[in-house]
């Protein structure tokens, strides 16, 4: 399997602040990476150094091949970059972008114009419409389109999911997807847990510290706790019960249930935790095992 | 349930800009201390609803009451009974955590003995008392947001407007957030929430689906998944969204 | 060479896309033209004055009454001997001084000629010329009048002394100025601000990681507005010279070129404050303070340099502004060629190459 990116201890560091810290990732040809962790993690900057933006402070890395200090010209050529902020001309219309950015690559809309076309056409009846009256979801095709006009082996993109809403960011996974079965690799960040599962592997990361690299599925099966479902009338009082409950690891909400975990690691009795919450007035109480998410894994290694 | 409070009652609302109907005759209810949550797509028309019911902006036509008070006539009233925090802006990065409570508390009216007991009260519920004279920029995001949520709620509102306030948060501490929004609501505040995370809108007692300038739904999020015969909101927001 | 067309295409449509700075900056340079045009040379009213009599004749009184009743000048006071002259400017109260030749009758009379001595307060040289321009239209008419009945002709020769200035200038310095303010304001303040623009939107990080060359980026930004400046700099001197009779005697190839090397100066020191700043305001701010009151004050536009103090005479000779001003005075007004002006084109050139190299130095391939 080839590797697209591979970094060797990468430190950055903002004066005092430790924005990554020895951090060790390879990325496979032809997968979809994902980067998840909540803001301040360390994303944007593991992703601006990738992209020869920032420079390391120690540590070293290669994309396609090419290092990312002594290349970075022609690792510019190659990659397809899409930034978390906007960054589209908002004064320039649809069509306008896109041109420039084919014109900046040297190339022009015709000539790749197959691989932005699934994305494009969506957007293309607006195409002399500015780019700053777009709806949301639209501004995300037209960037993801400028991001791939000139055809990058690897594609990078910066949280393009954050403050999109869930149908958008279906729509937005099942671009990448596509672009994915064109032999395209993508880079992707994201705060949101839950798209984990969309990546073929997963990187969590946290206060600039790699947590776990892994498939989605092995970081599930990694979870070294039994996870329990619990569910009750009164979500505050069971949340609240739960915390003084004397065996109680942890208590997390999760829609409209609590996972919880116990102190003790042998199997634990449900029945013992039912009549605890029966005596604190709750009722329609319901308790199941229940296998861990990403997120639950997530906190659990925070 | 027992004969509920109305806190926030909306009537037939519409904002129009030019041709554009970005909320189209809306009416709905919020009953005191419910968490009521306001979902919808980018560019549903959830924010101009939400500034029309913080009185930023006027309606076009229709009524509502927020508090009691008349969102055409009353826009100051209103102001002094709710509170506002949003993604995007809540605290100065370049004040310290006692400055900027200090500074909204003033905008309130809250006298300076109100405002030192608050400060106080404040910190001590966060756990963050040492934290009282660091600048807010040094503060990780998560503190950010639960503290400016305890600020949005200094002068005790009857309702608290959040727009997003968990974007981008780590799940711990999204988690903490909320439960500080139980909190408030388990005093009488009524919590007026949109959110992009669907398990939070989970957590809502209501929820609300905006759809092209419309509420498509509004009930409790189990009745809604019982409706749509689905087992997670993030579907019933799919089947609603996409029509 | 296509991107980099591309590029400036991109510029342009930037530029027209937004109407209301294209009209600020027409619209300023015009309206400021007409201001300095009309208001601040020519608006002298009741101008406060002193005069000295040493005569104290009819003639002297009815002159005297001329100017009192023009409505340009009050009198403020009566002198009685040549020392109180220095005293009242000091007192800053005085605009000017008139002063009669004692016998000043008797002289017209006996040698068909006299004096009058018209001293002004030329630390405002637009106010001072204006005043004695006043002045001496004013006993020109006097003597008209008495000549019509009286010959042979009778001469009074008004002797002008411009105090504290004396070389009065700034008489057209008002247009040469002008330009040098608005190429400043054009080139480096809108080019700073454009670039830092990119920053702020998040754009320039897109741009630094394509194959697009850095500083093509930087040059294709700067070209539209190079061409924007000629365009108003023309628009300029064809008020000034059509509407306000400025001339323009020189060579005007000579003048345009050396307009497009301090256009470069300007742009250079733009891009210089980009690479420093990272938000429009910064770029703003640093361009008003850095660059516009300078440019204003500390030139030789308002203030006389021979007159400052030393410290600001050694920023107003490392000022760009001050040696362009000098140019395109003299080649518009004396209609000085090269072989007068290679020094100050020469110190412009060098000061430009400094600026050019100082932004290289500082321009960064990445981010930080």
């Amino acid at each position: 399997m080839k590797t697209i990116i591979e970094t060797n201890n990468i430190n950055k560091s903002y004066g005092a602040v430790t924005a990554l810290h020895d951090i060790n990732i390879t990325v496979n040809d032809g997968e979809i990476f994902g980067l998840i962790g909540p803001d301040g993690a360390g994303k944007t900057s593991l992703i601006r150094i990738l992209t020869t933006l920032i420079l390391p402070d120690n540590g070293s890395a290669n994309v396609l091949g090419l290092d990312i200090i002594n290349d970075f010209k022609s690792i510019r050529n190659e990659i397809g970059y899409m930034p978390g902020r906007f960054s589209l001309y908002q004064d320039l219309t649809v069509e306008e972008n896109l041109k420039l950015f084919a014109t900046i690559f040297g190339t022009t809309i015709e000539e790749n114009y197959d691989l932005v076309k699934p994305i494009y056409s969506q957007i293309e009846s607006f195409k002399n419409r500015k780019a700053g009256q777009l709806s949301g979801g639209m501004k995300q095709k037209l960037a993801l389109s400028c991001a791939l006009i000139h055809k990058p082996k690897l594609l990078i993109l910066d949280e393009p999911t954050t403050g999109v809403d869930p149908v958008s960011r279906k729509e937005f996974w099942d671009m990448l997807k596509d672009l994915k079965k064109a032999g395209i690799t993508i880079l992707v960040s994201t705060p949101y847990m839950d798209e984990a599962s969309l990546c073929d592997r997963v990187a969590l990361i946290q206060g600039g510290k790699i947590l776990s690299v892994s498939t989605p599925q092995s970081i599930i099966d990694a979870f070294p706790k039994k996870l329990y479902s619990i569910s009750a009338d009164n979500m505050h009082k069971l949340i609240i019960a739960l915390r003084n409950f004397e065996f109680s690891n942890t208590v997390f909400t999760f829609g409209e249930t609590v996972h919880y975990t116990d102190r003790r690691n042998s199997v634990i009795q449900t029945g013992e935790i039912m009549k605890y919450l029966q005596n604190n007035d709750l009722k329609e109480i319901k308790i199941n095992e229940i296998n861990a998410g990403i997120e639950d894994c997530f906190m659990e290694m925070m | 349930m027992e004969a509920p409070n109305i806190v926030i009652k909306v009537e037939n609302l519409t904002k129009k800009f030019g041709n554009f109907i970005a909320v189209n005759n809306i009416s709905f209810e919020v009953y005191k201390g419910e968490i009521f949550g306001f979902l919808g797509a980018n560019g549903a028309g959830k924010s101009t609803a939400m500034k029309m019911l913080c009185g930023l902006w006027l309606p076009t036509s229709g009524n509502a009451k927020i508090a009691g008070y008349d969102i055409y006539k009353e826009t100051e009233l209103i102001k002094k009974k709710i509170g506002y925090m949003s993604q995007k802006f809540s605290l100065y990065e370049d004040l310290t955590v006692a400055e900027n409570i200090r500074f909204y508390a003033g905008i309130y009216g809250l006298s300076n003995q109100q405002i030192e007991a608050k400060t106080n009260e404040l910190l001590s519920k966060l756990g963050i008392e040492e934290l009282r004279n660091s600048l807010i920029k040094s503060l990780p995001l998560g503190w950010k947001q639960k503290l400016a949520f305890s600020v949005a709620i200094i002068h005790d509102p009857e309702i608290v407007f959040l727009d997003e306030p968990t974007g981008g948060v780590d799940p711990i501490t999204r988690r903490q957030f909320w439960d500080l929004i139980y909190d408030a609501s388990n005093r009488g505040v009524t919590v007026f929430v949109t959110t992009h995370y669907m398990d939070e809108a989970e957590y809502c007692d209501r929820i609300s689906m905006m759809v092209a300038g419309k509420i498509e739904a509004l009930d409790k999020p189990s009745i809604l998944k019982q409706n749509y015969g689905v087992s997670t909101m993030d579907e019933v927001f799919l089947k609603l969204a996409r029509g | 060479m296509k991107r980099f067309w591309g590029f400036v295409h991109k510029e342009f449509l930037h530029i027209f896309r937004d109407k209301r700075t294209l009209i600020i900056l027409f619209g300023m340079p015009i309206i400021q033209i007409l201001l300095f045009g009309y208001a601040i040379t020519n608006e002298v009213r009741n101008a406060n004055i002193a005069i000295l009599d040493l005569s104290k004749d009819a003639v002297t009184n009815s002159i005297i009454n001329k100017i009192s009743s023009s409505g340009y000048f009050m009198i403020y006071d009566n002198l009685d001997n040549l020392d109180e002259i220095e005293t009242v400017f000091k007192t800053g109260k005085v605009k000017e001084v008139i002063v009669f030749e004692s016998g000043f009758a008797q002289k017209l009379k006996s040698n068909k000629k006299a004096e009058i001595q018209i001293i002004t307060d030329a630390t405002d040289p637009n106010t001072g010329t204006t005043l004695y321009f006043y002045t001496s239209n004013i006993i020109k008419n006097y003597q008209m009048e008495i000549n019509l009945v009286q010959q042979p002709f009778l001469n009074i020769i008004p002797e002008i002394q411009a105090r504290y200035n004396p070389l009065l200038k700034g008489v057209y310095l008002f247009v040469p100025g002008l330009i040098t303010i608005i190429l400043m304001l054009v080139c480096a303040m809108m080019t700073s601000i454009s670039l830092t623009k990119e920053k702020e939107l998040g754009s320039m990080e897109v741009l630094l990681a394509s194959p697009m060359k850095p500083f093509l980026v930087i040059i294709s930004k700067v070209i539209p507005y190079l061409i924007l400046s000629l365009i108003i700099s023309t628009v300029i001197l064809l008020i000034g010279h059509y509407n306000f009779g400025v001339p323009i005697r020189g060579n005007l190839i000579l003048l345009y070129l050396e307009i497009t090397l301090f256009i470069i100066t300007a742009l250079s020191l733009g891009i210089l404050i980009s690479t420093k700043a990272q938000t429009q305001q910064v770029a703003l701010m640093v361009s008003l303070a850095g660059l516009m009151l300078p440019t204003i004050l500390l030139s030789g536009f308002i203030f006389p340099i021979e007159n400052m103090p030393l410290p600001l005479q050694i920023i107003a000779h490392i000022n760009p502004s001050t040696y362009f001003m000098i140019i395109v005075r003299d080649i518009m007004i004396k209609g000085s060629g090269l072989e007068f002006l290679w020094q100050e084109t020469a110190i412009l050139i060098g000061i430009t190459l400094v600026l050019i190299i100082a932004s290289i130095k500082n321009f960064r391939i990445r981010l930080q």
